[in-house]
């Protein structure tokens, strides 16, 4: 039989003829949307399972929605973390941070200070929430839309501009592309820009804190679409079998550059669902939901922290921006989805939490939100005196050799060298010790 | 200890003892295990049942079952868990059950484990060492006889290592093992039992009557990037490793040639500097490898020479390697680069 079928002589008896199926958006650019068909049930409905469960028993955590602030701005439910007003203030305040930081460092990248940026604009509680349900040293794989955690880690803003601006500051020596962030002192892991390879290895580093009998858990963070890599499901599948004390939070913003979470799998199922193939506990949670995405966590780490085993986290959220300063999200969705999205804003809504609570006002909020920008502001003007990207290449020459094996190879000597003369035609007046003239 | 050691004769001390390459790998993750509490050793079927090839034979009823385990079927999962638990600052040593399972593990060896210490600006490494057995001979059909070794050499970050003998399998290992950066050490399977010369129609000799079966009980390491001098001669340089170290000795062995064979035994980082006197005396290459032609190792080799010897060369270098195709499962031995081919290259070479 010949590989491509001709109708016109194949017989196909009364077979019926085959059709694919091409995933497509509910809307496009211009289009109207419509979230009614969305079940987002209601806050505080959902029960909260024992942290020891069996996965058998919590199928409908995989279909529901783990949500805890409604729209009355009270807190409801089993699933109320029941924080004092301190840390939700601490919480409100990191997540106006980050956006803050992601407001002016996306101006940066539009100003011609570096190359690119990734904002995680609406998606912030899933990485400030999430990440303060977790101890300080617990360790964390994250994807690239988690500055978030570094922001609640105390992670210095300078190191975060540096790096973007792959400046002499940058301790990464300007290897990697901005927000590719690592920091072992925050147990925070080196982002890889490959996607989901952080799964497994999120994994392998709870399977050794259990080998060696230690205390501390894992956490991953992977995108929706990129739980389609056969990493996620080697994760999975590991993660089951040895137990491992790992939470794999999945951030289904719905959007993977142009391509909606139907490429995902989405049109079929629920991202929580993947969980119980394998026999893992799965949560799906409303991810711009501060409270209830703390909640899941701290769920999942207590879950980890007493050997039963891993926990998979649907965040249910909506990615407001572009995938990042390449992108143009008008081109490929409604405008209209941000506006109409049914979960609201995350900092809208723990913000209205928090005055609905008489912990807060409008008034405190606009200086937080202004204090937080001129912070950024000023740090980035200290940032920039260690130089911006394009403005000299602020790493010596060597450091280009370094690093690439523990010691330096012969190889790698007589490219260096190489380096080096190139540096003598193509910037004759470089300090030796530069990266390059003006 | 691996079971195959009950059938050899008593050891007369560690000069007289002679073992096989299986018995050497096993020894030297033996010796690992108890020495560094961080090695960990995981792979399909290397728990209880010790390994298809019975490499990790003992080890699990003897260091424990969460220092030595079995896996999933997924190279990718294997590789990613074992950079996580090298981020931890564990020592993993996993085994890809054959070479040529190991792509879907590909993106974790090439985009994480290489580049993990660059990246990170040294906060984190990858100290695995995969060991991986490689090479055909076996009938063993496409899917387990490649030489993939050029996939991993072209990576920068990675390095490559190729025994050829029970002493070497086992100084080389440790050394890996000891490595910090993650290494491919690759084992040529054809020669686990004995030292395979190439003469498929003639009985193969067991690895105790080879001196290089000669292996000390205990630890000792053998420096990476340093070749091994097989054979003093004039006549050409044979730049060999793995199984084709033997095969290159058995053809000039059985020609009367007096060849100058390096057993380059790491790919990356090369041992150029052995590589360089050895053509400087002798003023012809010949390169030998198992792997595909186009892109193989040889080609890398054949420029290095070319570029740095070339005032020294009496004819231009020759490659012997195996065709570029699939790996035959009847037609084995005519694609095996064995005598014929490597004698037609050494006739090649003396008559320029």
């Amino acid at each position: 039989m010949a590989d491509k079928a001709d109708p016109k002589t194949t017989s196909s008896g009364n077979r019926p003829a085959l059709a694919l199926h091409v995933p497509e958006p509910t809307s496009r650019p211009g289009d109207p949307v419509d979230f009614s068909s969305l079940d987002i049930g209601e806050a505080g409905a959902q029960p909260r399972p024992d942290e020891s469960a069996d996965p058998g028993d919590m199928k409908d955590f995989a279909y529901g929605l783990v949500r805890v602030l409604g729209e009355d701005n009270k807190a409801h439910g089993p699933w109320d973390p029941k924080l004092d007003p301190d840390t939700l203030r601490t919480m409100l305040g990191h997540m106006a941070m980050v956006r803050a930081f992601d407001e002016r460092m996306f101006r940066g990248q539009r100003q011609g200070k570096t190359s690119f940026y990734m904002k995680c604009t609406g998606e912030e509680a899933t990485s400030v929430a999430a990440s303060m349900a977790l101890a300080s040293d617990d360790m964390v794989f994250p994807s690239y839309r988690q500055q978030g955690i570094l922001i609640v880690r105390g992670y210095p803003l300078i190191e975060m501009i540096n790096q973007i601006y792959s400046n002499k500051g940058d301790k990464l020596k300007g290897r990697q592309l901005p927000i590719m962030y690592s920091s072992r002192e925050h147990s925070f892991f080196s982002i890889s820009g490959n996607l989901a390879t952080q799964t497994p290895q999120a994994v392998g580093w709870a399977m050794a804190s259990a080998i060696k009998g230690d205390s501390r858990i894992a956490a991953t963070w992977v995108g929706e679409g990129s739980t389609a890599e056969g990493d996620f499901h080697s994760a999975c599948t590991f993660a089951t079998v040895y137990n491992a004390p790992v939470i794999l939070n999945v951030i289904n913003n719905q959007w993977a550059i142009s391509s909606f979470s139907g490429f995902a799998g989405a049109e079929r199922t629920t991202f929580a669902a993947r969980a119980l193939g394998y026999g893992m506990a799965g949560l799906r949670v409303d991810g711009n939901d501060a409270l209830a995405c703390y909640a899941a966590q701290q769920w999942a780490a207590n879950r980890a922290r007493a050997n039963h085993g891993p926990t998979l986290i649907e965040y249910f959220t909506y990615r407001a921006e572009g995938h990042s300063t390449s992108d143009d999200p008008t081109g490929y969705r409604s405008a209209q989805e941000r506006e109409e999205w049914p979960l609201g804003d995350p900092v809208m809504r723990l913000k209205n939490h928090l005055i609905e609570i008489g912990e807060w006002d409008e008034e405190r909020q606009e200086k937080m939100d202004l204090e937080a920008a001129e912070q950024v502001k000023a740090t980035t003007k200290e940032a920039e005196k260690n130089g911006i990207l394009g403005h000299g290449m602020h790493h010596p020459f060597h450091t280009m050799f370094e690093d690439v094996f523990e010691e330096l190879p012969w190889h790698l000597k007589e490219q260096a060298a190489q380096a080096r003369r190139e540096r003598k035609v193509k910037w004759p007046d470089s300090h030796p010790m530069d990266g390059a003239g003006k | 200890m691996s079971a195959q050691t009950k059938d050899l004769p008593a050891a007369k001390g560690d000069t007289e003892r002679r073992i096989n390459m299986i018995e050497a790998i096993n020894e030297a993750l033996d010796i690992m295990l108890e020495r560094d509490p961080d090695v960990i050793i995981m792979g399909e079927d290397v728990g209880y049942f010790g390994g298809v090839f019975r490499c990790t034979a003992g080890l699990q009823e003897k260091h424990g079952k969460t220092r030595v385990f079995d896996t999933p079927i997924s190279e990718c999962g294997i590789i990613g868990v074992a950079v996580g638990m090298g981020a931890y600052g564990l020592r993993p040593v996993p085994e890809i059950q054959f070479a040529d399972y190991i792509y879907p593990g590909l993106d974790q060896l090439v985009s994480e484990a290489a580049r993990l210490r660059y990246r990170s600006a040294t906060e984190y490494i990858a100290p695995l060492t995969v060991r991986s057995p490689f090479g055909g001979g076996i009938f063993g059909g496409q899917t387990h006889s490649q030489s993939p070794e050029s996939m991993f050499t072209h990576v920068a970050g990675l390095k490559t290592v190729i025994p050829s003998t029970p002493y070497d399998a086992k100084g080389l290992l440790i050394s890996c093992i000891e490595d910090n950066d993650p290494v491919i050490f690759f084992e040529p399977k054809r020669i686990y039992n004995g030292p395979f010369t190439g003469y498929y129609d003639k009985p193969v000799e067991p690895w105790k009557k080879h001196e290089s079966s000669i292996v000390p009980e205990g630890y000792y390491s053998i420096p990476l990037g340093k070749a091994r001098k097989v054979r003093e001669g004039e006549a050409l340089t044979i730049l060999a490793y793995g199984t084709m170290v033997h095969v290159a000795e058995a053809v000039a062995r059985e020609k009367g040639i007096d060849a100058d064979i390096l057993d380059l035994r790491t790919l990356v980082p090369l041992d150029i500097e052995a590589i360089e006197a050895s053509v400087e005396k002798t003023g012809r290459c010949l390169i030998v490898h198992e792997a595909t032609r186009t892109s193989g190792f040889g080609s890398e080799l054949s420029a290095l020479v070319t570029e740095r010897c070339f005032y020294h060369l009496e004819a231009p270098v020759e490659r012997v390697t195996g065709f570029d195709t699939p790996y035959p499962h009847s037609l084995e031995w005519a694609y095996f680069p064995g005598p014929v081919r490597i004698g037609e290259a050494i006739d090649k070479l003396l008559s320029e």
